[in-house]
């Protein structure tokens, strides 16, 4: 039945991870643009919020919370209003906690969970894109082929974050060339594998407080158990519907972030005897970046209620993260428009939104929820 | 718990409205098109019966929490059928919803009580002048207390359904008028007009763009007498009610007003998508934009556009059934709903290349009947300035 209502506990979720957002993260968001870290005690403070841990079942230490895409949306879209790179930077480990919690082996969940589940921030990833410009998640460069008792990888990732900290790193690989989602397997490819070589941090327009890598395979050996799911394999199509709903989730937050200093600022800034919102030019630019951070929310929304169900969900989630990446750029644009000048320093925020909006159109698999 | 899955006697009452649209307009579309002024009797004869046979009527209801909800579903159902036909549908339309929201409940019965039984009959509002549409504050329409009477002076224009309710059938016309130049907004109230009522005239019917089977009229209104008891509500000249009361119902009618315009967007889309698979063209979702043709990516683009206007109505629309003041949404849900349906169906005829412009297919027809939506019952531009001072919490003083 249609129903736009958040049920208690998401309002209540989506409140504390707002306040945090606002209160914490916001503050340090600039700093974290500037100098390329996020601070640690930051990154403590959303750990013990339970953000990963409350993902993880019980039986390996996390506090075992029901996972629904939805609420998953609502803290990526809370925290991303806060902050891109932080939010990005502290939800890193759900790329890897994810896949595993849903689709791994018994022995790979009590293996690779467990060490996620302390009460301190871990580093975990996964490795999605690829640097062909017209990077297709069905047609994969990074390939698979299985030998006696190990997996060979060979390829190319990049903008895959944290991997120089994580120990583990997902590895998304085709298994078979022209087989689409169904012939892309996941890897738990340990750092240090012989034929992995991570390189120094990649220097990016945007998301400049998160470290992102290129990662190179050539010839890299994984034994045959670290392929995630065992014989079965993974609904690769899942996951990646699952990151292009967390993507478009996090590009809502960015935009909804340039509408309201947008907003807040026209209504104070003066020109011609009167605030700049009271001009037509200006307020119907804020009328129309309102329409889009709702619509662009509703479709995220609709594209999570959609797997909550267990329906197949790549064209919703497609729709969303192309709509959400099109029209967050349009917002955060705007948003450096209506601030003028100003807009264009490195001072007020809009400039380092319009830089971080931008990557929703061009990078797929840094988040997931 | 959010939700956008239809239930399945929702999805099977929507069927019907869906086979009526096939069956029943898109066969008569091209005619009525063509003659704009020849009226579709036999189709709103059916329509009436249809919607007065007691066997429909509790299939019919839907859920009362979801009423305006319900509406917009069935109203895209049928204007993806035809717009024009939808709007010609004999009703209480616009009138009807003006006295169900500023009429004493005597009013209601003497006024709508009327639509329950007999033959098909029409109500309109009318607003809009010769010089004034988005301002509607400023109509000079008079009315005159003269003994036992309102005597009405003036002229609107735009009116739909204004014929069929002024002249053709036992329906009539609330028209806003003013007790008092001086007093503006406050002075402006709705007086119901009966059809035939001397010195209301029908001076002509518009020849339009589109949705041409609606009759739009200009009405002339000289010393037109009316019984004081046809001015809805109250009297006396208070700064709340008549004006006020009547602005709200668009609060409701706006997702309505959405609803159709995406009725004839998913038309045009469902016409190039079968287009497409005839022709082999196929529609990739999934992989990477920079490898879709410019033809996906347009259809691929007009598609969400309508899905994130029908989401945005549909939220206008629950929030009403939900209690909820909806002024911010509704704007959003008509201005958003407005603008993309009038790219997408311009889009769609240049998709299909010669056959969109042809007046053998109706997607050309789609494009004409789509632009209004975009300017009646709010421009888009009112619209923007209504979500312009709600976001900013301006006053139409601060900001106009």
């Amino acid at each position: 039945m249609i129903s736009f209502d958040l049920d208690d506990e998401q309002k209540m979720v989506r409140d504390t991870v707002a306040a945090f957002a606002i209160e914490q993260v916001r503050p340090a968001a600039r700093i974290a643009d500037e100098s390329g870290s996020i601070p640690s005690d930051l990154l403590a403070k959303a750990w013990d919020l339970g953000l990963v841990r409350g993902c993880l079942p019980e039986n390996v230490g996390g506090y075992g919370g029901a996972r629904a895409a939805v609420t998953g949306a609502i803290v990526a879209e809370e925290l991303a209003y806060g902050d891109l790179s932080f939010a990005l930077h502290a939800l890193a480990p759900w790329l890897l906690a994810f896949p595993l919690i849903e689709m791994g082996t018994d022995a790979q969940r009590s293996r690779h969970l467990p060490p996620l589940a302390t009460d301190r921030f871990v580093a975990a990833t996964a490795a999605l894109m690829e640097p062909a410009f017209d990077f297709d998640p069905a047609d994969m460069s990074t390939t698979s082929r299985r030998t006696s008792g190990d997996y060979v990888i060979n390829g190319a990732k990049c903008y895959v974050p944290l991997a120089g900290d994580s120990e583990i790193i997902l590895v998304y690989a085709a298994s078979s060339a022209d087989s689409g989602f169904a012939g892309v397997d996941g890897f738990l490819v340990p750092r240090d594998s012989p034929g992995l070589k991570i390189s120094g941090r990649e220097e990016n327009m945007g998301l400049k407080g998160l470290a992102t890598f290129e990662l190179t395979f050539d010839q890299c050996r994984v034994p045959a158990e670290n392929r995630l799911g065992g014989e079965p394999g993974i609904n690769f199509a899942r996951l990646l519907s699952q990151s292009r709903v967390a993507m478009a989730a996090m590009a809502v937050g960015v935009a909804r972030a340039a509408f309201d200093y947008a907003r807040d600022y026209a209504k104070e800034r003066k020109a011609f005897g009167a605030p700049i919102a009271t001009k037509q030019a200006i307020a119907f630019m804020l009328a129309e970046m309102v329409i889009e951070v709702d619509a662009m929310r509703l479709l995220a929304w609709e594209a999570a209620s959609w797997l909550d169900k267990g329906h197949d969900a790549v064209k919703q989630s497609y729709q969303a993260r192309n709509y959400a990446a099109a029209a967050a750029l349009m917002v955060a644009d705007n948003a450096v428009q209506v601030l003028g000048g100003h807009g264009y320093i490195r001072e007020h925020p809009v400039e380092m939104w319009l830089r971080n909006a931008r990557a929703f159109g061009v990078i797929e698999g840094l988040a997931i929820v | 718990m959010i939700d956008f899955e239809l239930e399945p006697q929702i999805v099977n009452a929507l069927e019907v409205y869906h086979v009526t649209a096939e069956q029943t307009m898109r066969p008569i579309s091209r005619h009525y098109d063509e003659n704009e002024h020849e009226e579709p009797w036999q189709f709103w004869e059916a329509s009436w019966a249809a919607s007065h046979n007691p066997a429909n009527a509790a299939s019919e209801q839907p859920p009362a929490i979801s009423r305006n909800l319900y509406t917009c579903l069935s109203t895209e159902e049928l204007c993806w059928g035809d717009a024009g036909l939808f709007l010609s549908i004999p009703n209480p339309g616009l009138g009807g919803a003006a006295v169900a929201a500023a009429g004493t409940p005597e009013q209601k019965v003497r006024f709508l009580s009327r639509f329950r039984r007999g033959k098909p009959k029409w109500a309109a509002m009318a607003i809009t002048e010769p010089g004034c549409g988005s301002d509607s504050a400023a109509i000079t329409t008079t009315a005159r207390r003269d003994g036992d009477a309102w005597v009405i002076n003036g002229t609107k224009i735009f009116c739909t359904a204004g014929l069929m309710s002024a002249e053709k059938s036992e329906g009539f016309v609330v028209v806003w008028a003013t007790v008092d130049r001086n007093a503006g907004r406050a002075g402006i109230k709705p007086f119901v007009v009966e059809h035939n009522t001397p010195r209301m005239t029908v001076v002509r019917v518009e020849n339009k763009l589109g949705i041409r089977a609606s009759d739009t009229a200009m009405l002339m209104f000289e010393d037109c007498r009316v019984p004081l008891h046809h001015l809805l509500g109250s009297p006396e000249v208070t700064p709340a009610g008549g004006f006020k009361d009547v602005m709200a119902t668009f609060d409701a009618t706006r997702p309505i007003v959405a609803a159709m315009a995406i009725g004839v967007g998913r038309a045009a889309l469902d016409f190039v998508r079968d287009f497409f698979k005839r022709n082999n063209v196929s529609l990739r979702y999934g992989i990477s934009p920079r490898r879709l043709t410019a033809v996906e990516r347009d259809f691929m683009d007009m598609e969400v556009q309508l899905k994130a206007a029908r989401l945005l109505t549909w939220r206008a629309a629950w929030m009403l059934d939900a209690g909820m003041r909806n002024n911010l949404e509704a704007s959003m849900a008509k201005a958003k709903a407005g603008r993309a349906v009038t790219l997408i169906t311009q889009k769609a005829v240049e998709l299909l290349g010669p056959l969109g412009y042809s007046r053998k297919e109706l997607v050309e027809k789609w494009m004409r009947d789509a632009k209004i939506n975009d300017i009646f019952e709010g421009t888009q531009q009112i619209n923007l300035m209504v979500i312009a001072r709600r976001i900013l919490g301006y006053s139409s003083k601060e900001l106009n």
